[in-house]
This record gives C-alpha cells, sequence and structure tokens, in this order.
C-alpha cells in the first residue's frame, strides 16, 4: 500500500492505496464520486474524463498514485451543491445528453477544453471532443451546447 | 481491468531510476504518462513486478534549442510539443505528428519519450522522427549513448534500448521553412494510423506499412534521380510486406501507402 496526497474538487485527501488502483476506481470507490463512468476501459470513450490541473484526462488510464501531490476535479465538483456550472446549464438548455451516461466526461472535456481555449470554433469543439464517445445524440447538441456554454461566458466576462 | 500486483518506485532523479532499473532488471518498468504501458499492463500483457516512475522528473522534460538541433526532454508530454513555439517553427512536422496523437485526454498524459520507447509502428511520433532523421539519449550504467531513428527502432514494439538503459531525450535537426507533408489515413478520429506517411526534403517514413516504422527508399531514390511526386510515390509500397487486420488487408495498405504518399508529397506546407 502506498500513502496519497491530493486534492479532489477542492477537498485535501490522504488515504492508503494500492499502487494499481486506478484514478476512476479511487475516485467511485474510496471516495464515493460516481459521476466519472467507466464505459470502455481502455482510454477511448471518455465517460471517465476527469481534470487533472486543469487538464482532461482519462482517469481509467491514470494510476491513483500518479494523481499524487494534484488537483483532481470531477463534475460533482464543477459547482456549489444545488447550483450549475455554465457549461453544465448549456448542456440543459440545449438538450446536449440522451441517456446521460457520457455527460459527466463530456462535460469535464468540454470545460477542459474551454479553458485552454474560451473562444472554440465549432471546428474545433468537434476536434476538442474527439476523445468522448456519445452514443445517443449524435453529437450535434452536445457541440451546441459547448458553443452556448462558450458564448454564456463571453457574456458574463463581457 | 485491473492491472496485475505491483511495486510502485517513485524516482527521485535520473540517476535514481538507473540505480533502480540496475536493482529490478527485467522486472521492472518505467513509467512516464503510462498511456501506452497502463493499458497494457491492463490487458495483462505487461506484467512489471516493479513500475519506476518517471514522470514526476523535471529533469527529463522541457524542449529547447542546442546548436542545429531541438533537444526535448523524454517526458514531454503530447500537447507540450505539439504547442511549443520553438518546435512548430523549428520542427514543424514533429509539432503536427503530436497534435495528432489520439485525442486531448491522451495528449495531455502521454510523453515523446514513452511513444518512442514502445515502438507501435502505427504510431505518430516514431514515424515523425525517422522522416525528421532524429535521434534518441539513452542513458544507461556505462554513460549516455545516441542512436539514430533508423536504428533506434527494429521491429513491432522492439526498440534498441537495453533494459537497464533509460531514454532520456529526443534530438531533432532543426529545419525551420523546409516544406513537409502529413497523411494518416484512420477510420475513428483518435485512432492509431491504418496507414501514414511522413515527408520531408526528400525523406519519407510510413506508418503501419510493416512491424517499425519505415523509411520509403524507393521513393526517397526516385525523387534524388528527379521523378515527379507523382511517378516517386508509385515506389512506396515497394519491398513492404504489411500486416492485415480487421481494418485494411495487405493489398489495401500498400495501395494506401503509394496513394497517401503521393499526397504527402504533393501537399506540403
Amino acid at each position: 500500500m502506498t500513502r496519497i496526497e491530493l486534492t479532489v474538487n477542492g477537498e485535501k485527501r490522504s488515504d492508503e492505496v494500492e499502487p494499481r488502483l486506478l484514478l476512476v476506481h479511487y475516485l467511485r470507490e474510496v471516495l464515493g464520486l460516481r459521476a466519472a463512468n467507466v464505459g470502455c476501459d481502455t482510454t477511448s470513450c471518455g465517460a471517465c474524463t476527469v481534470l487533472l490541473d486543469g487538464e482532461s484526462v482519462k482517469s481509467c488510464t491514470v494510476l491513483a498514485v500518479q494523481a499524487a501531490g494534484h488537483e483532481v476535479l470531477t463534475a460533482e465538483g464543477l459547482a456549489p451543491e444545488g447550483e450549475l456550472h455554465p457549461v453544465q446549464a448549456a448542456f440543459r438548455q440545449n438538450h446536449g445528453l440522451q441517456c446521460g451516461f457520457c455527460t459527466p466526461g463530456m462535460v469535464m472535456a468540454a470545460v477542459g477544453l474551454l479553458r485552454e481555449n474560451p473562444h472554440p470554433t465549432e471546428a474545433e469543439v468537434r476536434e476538442g471532443l474527439e476523445g468522448n464517445l456519445c452514443r445517443c445524440t449524435g453529437y450535434h447538441n452536445i457541440v451546441r451546447s459547448v458553443l452556448g456554454a462558450a458564448e454564456a461566458e463571453a457574456q458574463v466576462t463581457a | 481491468m485491473i492491472p496485475a500486483p505491483f511495486d510502485y518506485a517513485p524516482a527521485e532523479s535520473a540517476a535514481h531510476a538507473l540505480e533502480l532499473l540496475a536493482e529490478h532488471g527485467d522486472d521492472a518498468k518505467l513509467l512516464a504518462g503510462g498511456h501506452s504501458l497502463l493499458p497494457m499492463m491492463k490487458l495483462r500483457l505487461a506484467t512489471p513486478a516493479v513500475l519506476i516512475d518517471i514522470g514526476r522528473l523535471d529533469e527529463l522534460a522541457g524542449i529547447s534549442a542546442e546548436g542545429d538541433e531541438l533537444v526535448i526532454g523524454a517526458t514531454t508530454r503530447h500537447a507540450d510539443l505539439a504547442a511549443s513555439e520553438l518546435v512548430r517553427a523549428q520542427a514543424p512536422l514533429l509539432a503536427h505528428a503530436a497534435a495528432q496523437v489520439g485525442d486531448p485526454q491522451i495528449r495531455h498524459r502521454g510523453t515523446i519519450g514513452g511513444s518512442l520507447a514502445h515502438a507501435d509502428p502505427a504510431a505518430d511520433l516514431p514515424m515523425a522522427l525517422v522522416a525528421l532523421g532524429g535521434s534518441v539519449e539513452l542513458q544507461g550504467p556505462g554513460g549516455t549513448r545516441l542512436v539514430s531513428a533508423d536504428d533506434f527502432f527494429q521491429g513491432f514494439f522492439e526498440t534498441a534500448m537495453e533494459p537497464d538503459e533509460l531514454l532520456t531525450a529526443v534530438r531533432v535537426p532543426r529545419r525551420p521553412g523546409v516544406p513537409w507533408g502529413y497523411q494518416k489515413f484512420v477510420r475513428r478520429s483518435n485512432d492509431w494510423a491504418i496507414v501514414g506517411v511522413a515527408a520531408l526534403d526528400g525523406r519519407v517514413a510510413l506508418a503501419n506499412m510493416g512491424p517499425r516504422p519505415l523509411r520509403a527508399t524507393a521513393v526517397e531514390e526516385a525523387l534524388a534521380a528527379g521523378a515527379s511526386p507523382a511517378d516517386a510515390a508509385r515506389h512506396a509500397a515497394d519491398g513492404t510486406s504489411p500486416a492485415e487486420d480487421m481494418h485494411a488487408d495487405r493489398d489495401y495498405r500498400m495501395h494506401l501507402a503509394r496513394v497517401l504518399t503521393r499526397r504527402a508529397l504533393e501537399h506540403q506546407t
């Protein structure tokens, strides 16, 4: 067992973990944060996407020990209880989901994308989400959601 | 899928990583971004007893210009390579190749050293290094040696690196303003190349046309003899024996190599 200290959704954590424990399993099973889903489990689908030091990563392909000393943000930590982050609000507004399984990963990938590129074109949104699969929507409303969130944030900061 | 148990050994320096390698030998694997190794471990295709974590070593990351070369630390992540103004200006083919690896999440974690050491013949960066005529620095108990890309890649997931060596840096010639072409044929945007072609100044490299990234030597010879891009590209599959998989059979891969080589030679930036 190895002791890891890290920050998850703004809260300092210290836990004993097996080195082989994947970050997604640490989040879901040790911390009870179930937003990040295990979809393909092979770094393809992006359902397990979280932010590590502000950058999107697939938490099924990161060891919990690799996150030690770093900051992890999951969908649970995006906004205070009862409120929605602008990207979450835009997904609701634009009906950017159907079954919802890919949504936490899609939202976190979108948050990461908008941090790197606050005013993306539609093509840049589609490329920026190439690591996230959705089997329901056909992506159009997801892309609209991300563009809508970018516009809403631009209005807030204008 | 969960990897088999292993001991986790964070390296405190490159020298410490070498000590740990000497101690554990073949039972150990080096971990940087983990984006080639962890998927293999989850499938139990790799079951190292010890993982030596070099991902936190600042001394192995970073990009600098040194004489007529760029020196890129082994743990430089694909996203940083793709975004580097220095690389985009001095070796734009390499920055472009880094931006083609996987997807944004993968590029935030995966490292150039890891991708090269993994030596997947279908991957972007090994092909790019061959096209650029770059080399890798390998540090071992006996010191540091420099191995050219042509000699480094030896077979399917096989390199010239010894089990007690550490890939510390990648060197590529600075070629500002030299036209280059890059073609990658995939069915899904974040996939490996079914066939890939990288071309720079008369050098042409192929991905997934054999067990390692290959030089298209017949194309290079034809170009050197004055052939047009279209005529030279007809030789792209000469001497190759590509594998068959669910994406493509042998003949289709050879066809793709010829078409993509023509495009890589005709559409240069």
